[in-house]
């Protein structure tokens, strides 16, 4: 039986892990790499990096970050942000980066996932997809969720796959920021539609919100940055939770 | 000195890493007098068999591997080859475990099975300080089928080999440089092996 999985997403901005809305008010969380080393002792099951730099400096800063991640993390992390070429792709791969999440770039050239996958393979290639439900149709939003596209969330996701994506990530607009719990239904239709992992983001404000997730979903992990970052619930506490709840999650010995 | 072998593709950077972070000099290659030389030798696991045999063959290194009297460790797909076939790519393999390499068939699981599954075994050195159904981290699409030389199993619809051993060939299904602290307790084993 494999593991539900628990990953905490640091938002990276020119070398800092911030948190903001909407790019205003962006506030320095910490070291990226000192906090995923603690992530990691605490029992995260894996670490998402996001590169939400907007300069090229900024970008080159995130390249040297991965390095220092890879050299110091013993569990997997991807990353993401601005990925837009294999080239792109190559150089996280060659800075130690375990999988790259492709989203507005797979939208406008969706060959770059059959691209990456056969060159590194599926395992490599996180497809991050956000939504918005409106009239009861998920429409996929891209540029960080400020652009609509005439994409639907389930045809997309599957198409993802079938192009060589190794897991679908995600993100639920309309619970993100609202700290109400994930988007069980579309989450629990999407697990059951797909061959490949689900990644669950958006929502999570409480532990009963990943137990929900766990126990109505086949998800396979849940991904959350501020009630990590803001100590609201503490990775620990959370894995034991589940696990009383009868969820498989990995619990280390501290 | 830890050679690891260069199969000319792939990731390796995490696996150099935790080599170093557990206090070792490393030296990624595929040049025979170096391989010949070191304390410890890893076949990493990164690659397709077929593809990893032929670079095995190329760069002319399969009876090196083959001769080797100090403790070697296949990782993943390192492990893989060492098995006596693989049916990704329908690959005749090195043959140091008899055990064979099948596509993971077990029903309504995701493939490929990636993420943290328990490893319980029946013994073995590499083990020494780790708990029995340890949580550890996999990413593959294939995996031996259980064998004579089977030391610890995996449960994911079915059960197959996630550890084989024989005399001084060692191999794992996971990624200890994945598995946190106790992928790190794990890989030091190995490193600390006494070669015979």
């Amino acid at each position: 039986m494999v593991a539900k999985r628990v990953i905490p997403c640091l938002d990276v901005y020119e070398g800092n892990t911030v948190k903001g809305v909407n790019f205003l008010n962006l506030r320095v969380m910490g070291d990226p790499v000192e906090m995923g080393r603690a992530y990691s002792l605490q029992g995260a099951d894996e670490l998402v990096y996001l590169d939400i730099s907007a300069t090229n400096e900024g970008r080159g800063t995130f390249l040297s970050l991965v390095r220092r991640v890879a050299e110091t993390l013993n569990i997997p992390f991807t990353v993401g942000g601005g990925i837009s070429t294999p080239d792109d792709a190559a150089r996280l791969l060659d800075s130690g980066a375990d999988k790259i999440s492709l989203n507005s770039a797979a939208l406008r050239t969706p060959g770059l996932i059959d691209k990456v996958a056969g060159r590194y393979g599926s395992q490599f290639v996180v497809v991050a997809v956000d939504a918005k439900l409106s009239a009861e149709r998920w429409s996929v939003m891209c540029n960080g969720g400020k652009v609509s596209t005439d994409r639907e969330l389930f045809e997309w996701a599957k198409e993802a796959v079938s192009r060589g994506a190794g897991e679908i990530l995600f993100t639920s607009m309309n619970n993100d920021g609202t700290k109400s719990g994930f988007a069980v239904e579309a989450l629990d239709k999407l697990s059951r539609l797909l061959s490949v992992p689900v990644i669950a983001s958006g929502g999570a404000g409480a532990k009963e919100h990943f137990r929900d997730l766990f126990l109505n979903t086949n998800a396979d992990a849940a991904l959350a940055a501020s009630v990590f970052h803001e100590g609201t619930i503490p990775v620990p506490e959370l894995k034991q939770y589940l696990d009383r709840c009868g969820v498989p999650v990995r619990i280390i010995e501290s | 000195m830890v050679a690891i072998i260069d199969y000319g593709s792939g990731n390796i950077f995490s696996l150099c890493n935790a080599v170093k972070r557990a206090g070792f000099e490393h030296e990624v290659t595929s040049d025979t007098r170096v391989i010949q030389q070191a304390d410890k030798v890893i076949l990493p696991g990164v690659g397709e068999a077929s593809e990893v045999m032929r670079e095995i063959e190329n760069r002319g290194i399969r009876e090196t591997i083959l001769n080797l009297k100090v403790p070697v460790l296949g990782i993943c797909i390192g492990m893989q080859v060492l098995c006596s076939y693989s049916s990704e790519g329908d690959t005749k393999c090195l043959g140091v475990f008899p055990e064979s390499v099948q596509r993971l068939r077990g029903e309504g699981v995701k493939i490929p099975h990636m993420g943290w599954n328990r490893v319980n075994y029946s013994g073995s050195a590499l083990f020494e300080g780790i708990k029995n159904g340890e949580w550890f981290y996999f990413v593959h699409s294939f995996a031996p089928e259980s064998g004579i030389c089977t030391e610890a199993v995996t449960d994911y619809g079915v059960e197959f080999a996630s550890v084989l051993a024989n005399e001084n060939f060692f191999g794992t299904q996971f990624h200890p440089e994945k598995s946190g602290r106790v992928g790190d307790r794990f890989l030091k084993n190995f490193l600390t092996i006494n070669s015979k």
